[in-house]
């Protein structure tokens, strides 16, 4: 019994990670209807200045995010206004075509710049530390952390969202981006802060990815697909629906990875599938879209 | 020097032409009125105005300035607020947060804040915290003329604000007019109504096929001549 | 005075000439190898398929407004079952491939059972699932190499029909035999490719598709019936893709899940080639390719910069000409060669007026 007991608890805290991977998507799309198929990409970018950050002024690897955090916000920000701006309108084409371009352009170039070698970020003795939960099962610090700073990263968007005149802001603008536009909202700052946030979000997964993980320029793509199946499970239009898609698909991965190793990343697909089948429109989706 | 001018203001979509040369003012404190049949390019004007169009910096002149370029943002910051056709509540909003984000971009500084808003439109101060899609459409039009003037605007304009509302309301509705003028604020009002239209302008435009039939003050028009200019017919 | 009569006219003046022109080039191409060296022949092998997997992808993306980013599970899952048909099977290759086209065909159905319910952008992503769904799959099957991969045994790359007549009419040497019949299959596949695009798309459903494309509220209500379309036109180009990767792997005769579903090579190369091309227009994917082809050629050993700029190029093609090279130099010179937009022209024994 503790086996499957012990698969529920590490999936939920894979899950965990697979939630800060979706939450930037899903924050993007609801917003402004863009989905960003560099998304992944742009996490593993964040690793990676999280990397330089670290060994170019040799600082630990938690200080490194800080000051990471207004670099990708800065990074986010410019990429949606003075590119991505140009591409939203009816056509679904062009920011699809565009953010496959960056995806293309983001893998090579960190190639270029860093050599497709593995990495990882170095946050010494707590890597791998753990904390007894009791029935005999035992969590990693940073797992638990992990899915801990999820939640955390959620209430705090949702705080924006309700309480700060800038989430009435982003909230109008998704609902009807003309009227908002009436009421002194300028779309198209509107829309790079929150890429901008989005990419603050993404600086803290690649913060928790990069400790727990090996990582190089080819990953994006997986990324995206699991934020992908994150949000899709979950619903589109609600932050903790994206909390629980990560969730069960964390759980659907470490089921199938107790099963068979290689079982992993398909069982994970196989349970996308299948609520996709059978609620196309997510477990916990939001009355309009 | 009026508060409001267009000056032979044209407005296109794609190819087709909706505005040919349209001359109007505003004084400061007045109200104005704008008349016409469906598609005759009152609500092309006031978006015109409020900069969901955009033409010639010199067709719409602002307190002296040139805005005829500007984005509907920054013509709101300026202090020009819309109360749109058929409303265009935020879903996802409370009655209270669509009144809030109307002071997003300009807060002004003026009479109007939440609780003066509230003042005026009392049944509104009750339903706060409902979505706005659940009420009446005669509150949901005080919404959005609550909205409107959060940012405590210099000029006001209505689109249609009795559009598919009961007499009794639209008269409920009228009667915050005077109040509004009261702070200061010049008031265009769009309406199909001609008869409440006239009751409350001090100077009325009527617009034929994107042009000025008839410019005055209301008294000075009789039925039949208001009729032609409407409707474009022959006498 | 009578009712004047009209009828629907595709051809322009143009077009007979030019319809000429291609069947000279096609023959042209047919003798090629006859005369031309082997490297030259192995590239245009490569054009010709890119070629299709290009003019397949327009019409997905272009045409019904499905845009995948998944068409690799066609080309990995053609692949693989021309190794299961010739290796297990002792199919001749040529008819391999033919099955393998059925076999991606009947698969597109549940496929797009799955990737139907999701729209947009999503829809795209969620064809990149199901490839990757395909992979993982195929990495399992064992008897086809599993996560490695499996070679061609020479005796089935040899045995491809055409070959051994081939050899005995002009004494060619078996390996330039086996070239000859590659290409002249890709040659077919891509001049097939081409004709089945046009011809749907000046047909009754062609017509549809362009509706759905420009709006599928306007279409439905006029009678088109958006999903069994779209769903026609994914089988169709899944098989006819299955049936280009079953070439594509029959020519490289070695497989692998990873190479089979690669998405950089069947779907981030074939979305740049229609999109410097031209978008929506089956002259702009042969514009593309052309491109790419010496794009390819000179820059290739550039490694990771050659596919920055790749993607750097589709970035600002997207950005400042989305209708790509062929768009921009049709609309110059106002030239078309493969004409399909209908005009409405009386019947009066005049010469009809051109209007765009």
């Amino acid at each position: 019994m503790t086996g499957w007991l012990s698969v529920l608890v590490h999936g939920t805290l894979l899950g965990g990670l697979y939630a800060l991977f979706a939450i930037g998507l899903s924050l993007i799309f609801g917003i402004m209807r863009l989905v960003n198929l560099a998304h992944g990409d742009l996490i593993v970018l964040a690793a990676f200045v999280i990397l330089a950050v670290m060994t170019s002024f040799g600082v630990d690897v938690l200080s490194a995010l800080l000051i990471s955090l207004p670099i990708m916000f800065v990074i986010g920000f410019a990429l949606q206004y003075v590119i991505l701006n140009q591409t939203l309108g009816r056509d679904i084409l062009p920011p699809l075509l565009v953010t496959f371009g960056f995806s293309i352009i983001i893998q090579n170039g960190l190639q270029e710049a860093f050599s497709a070698d593995s990495q990882r970020l170095a946050a010494g003795a707590i890597e791998t530390a753990s904390i007894q939960l009791g029935g005999g099962i035992a969590v990693g610090v940073m797992p638990l952390l992990t899915l801990l700073t999820a939640i955390g990263v959620i209430f705090a968007l949702n705080a924006l969202f309700y309480w700060a005149p800038l989430g009435r802001a982003f909230r109008a603008t998704s609902d009807d981006p003309l009227t908002a536009q009436l009421m002194g909202i300028d779309n198209r700052r509107i829309f790079a802060i929150a890429m901008g946030i989005a990419m603050i979000v993404t600086a803290i997964a690649a913060f928790y990815l990069g400790i727990r993980a090996n990582f190089d320029p080819s990953i994006g793509p997986a990324r995206l697909i699991y934020a992908f199946e994150a949000v899709i499970i979950g619903g589109l239009g609600s932050l903790w629906g994206t909390l629980l898609g990560g969730i069960i698909l964390g759980v659907a991965q470490t089921i199938g990875a107790h099963i068979n190793p290689e079982w992993q990343i398909l069982a994970g697909h196989v349970a996308f599938l299948i609520i996709l089948i059978l609620r196309p429109r997510g477990l916990f989706p939001r009355a309009f879209d | 020097m009026s508060l409001l001018e267009t000056r032979d203001l044209t407005a296109h979509y794609r190819d087709l032409q909706a505005l040919f040369g349209v001359n109007t003012r505003l004084e400061q404190g007045d109200t104005l009125a704008i008349i016409g049949a469906n598609g005759a390019g009152k609500s092309t004007f006031l978006r015109s105005i409020t900069g969901l169009l955009r033409g010639a910096p010199w067709s719409i002149v602002f307190d002296g300035e040139p805005i005829g370029h500007l984005s509907a943002a920054e013509i709101m910051k300026r202090g020009i607020a819309l109360v749109p056709e058929g409303r265009r509540l935020f879903p996802s909003l409370t009655v209270e947060e669509n009144l809030l984000v109307g002071g997003y971009g300009r807060t002004g500084s003026g009479h109007w804040n939440i609780s003066t808003i509230y003042s005026l439109f009392p049944k509104l101060r009750e339903r706060r915290h409902q979505a706005s899609t659940t009420l009446s459409g005669g509150e949901q039009q005080m919404v959005a003329i609550g909205r409107a003037l959060m940012s405590n605007p210099r000029v006001l304009l209505c689109d249609e604000i009795s559009l598919g509302l009961a007499p009794i309301i639209i008269r409920d509705i009228y009667q915050a007019l005077p109040k509004i003028k009261e702070t200061g604020t010049s008031v265009v009002i769009v309406e199909q109504d001609i008869q409440q239209a006239m009751k409350v302008a001090d100077r009325l435009y009527c617009f034929q096929k994107g042009r000025i039939s008839l410019a005055g003050s209301p008294a000075a028009f009789s039925r039949d001549e208001i009729h032609h200019a409407y409707f474009g017919t022959q006498k | 005075m009578s009712e004047p009569r009209y009828r629907i006219q595709t051809a322009t003046d143009a077009t007979y000439f030019l319809a000429l022109a291609g069947i000279g080039l096609v023959v042209i191409l047919v003798l090629l190898p006859f005369f031309a060296g082997r490297g030259l022949v192995q590239d245009l092998i490569f054009v010709f398929y890119m070629l299709a997997l290009a003019q397949l992808w327009n019409l997905l993306a272009g045409y019904a407004g499905l845009v995948s980013v998944g068409q690799q599970a066609f080309v990995g899952l053609g692949g693989y079952m021309l190794f299961a048909f010739t290796v297990y099977g002792g199919i001749d290759p040529l008819l391999a491939i033919i099955l393998a086209g059925v076999v991606a065909f009947l698969l597109a159905f549940p496929t797009a059972l799955v990737v139907f319910r999701l729209r947009g952008a999503y829809f795209a992503i969620g064809t990149w699932v199901v490839a990757e769904v395909y992979r993982l799959v195929f990495a399992q099957v064992k008897p086809l190499g599993g996560g490695t991969g499996t070679s061609l045994p020479v005796g089935v790359t040899n045995g491809v029909f055409g070959i051994d007549l081939l050899r005995e009419v002009f004494g060619l040497r078996t390996a330039l035999a086996r070239d000859m019949v590659m290409y002249w299959t890709a040659l077919a596949l891509a001049v097939g490719t081409i004709l089945v695009v046009y011809f749907l798309l000046r047909s009754r459903r062609g017509l549809g598709l362009s509706a759905i494309r420009d709006s599928e509220v306007a279409a439905e209500s006029v009678g088109v019936d958006s999903f069994r379309t779209k769903l026609w036109v994914y089988g169709l180009t899944a098989g006819i893709t299955g049936m280009v990767g079953a070439l594509i792997y029959l020519q490289t005769a070695r497989i692998s899940p990873d190479a089979g579903f690669s998405v950089l090579q069947w779907t981030a190369y074939v979305i740049f080639i229609v999109v410097i091309g031209g978008i929506g227009t089956i002259e702009g994917p042969i514009v593309g390719v052309l491109v790419f082809y010496l794009l390819q050629s000179y820059l290739a050993d550039f490694g990771t910069w050659y596919l920055i700029l790749l993607g750097a190029l589709a970035i600002a093609v997207m950005l400042f000409a989305p209708k790509g090279i062929w768009g921009f130099v049709s609309a110059r010179f106002n030239l078309v060669l493969f004409p399909l937009q209908r005009r409405l022209v009386k019947i009066d024994g005049k010469k009809p007026e051109e209007s765009a």
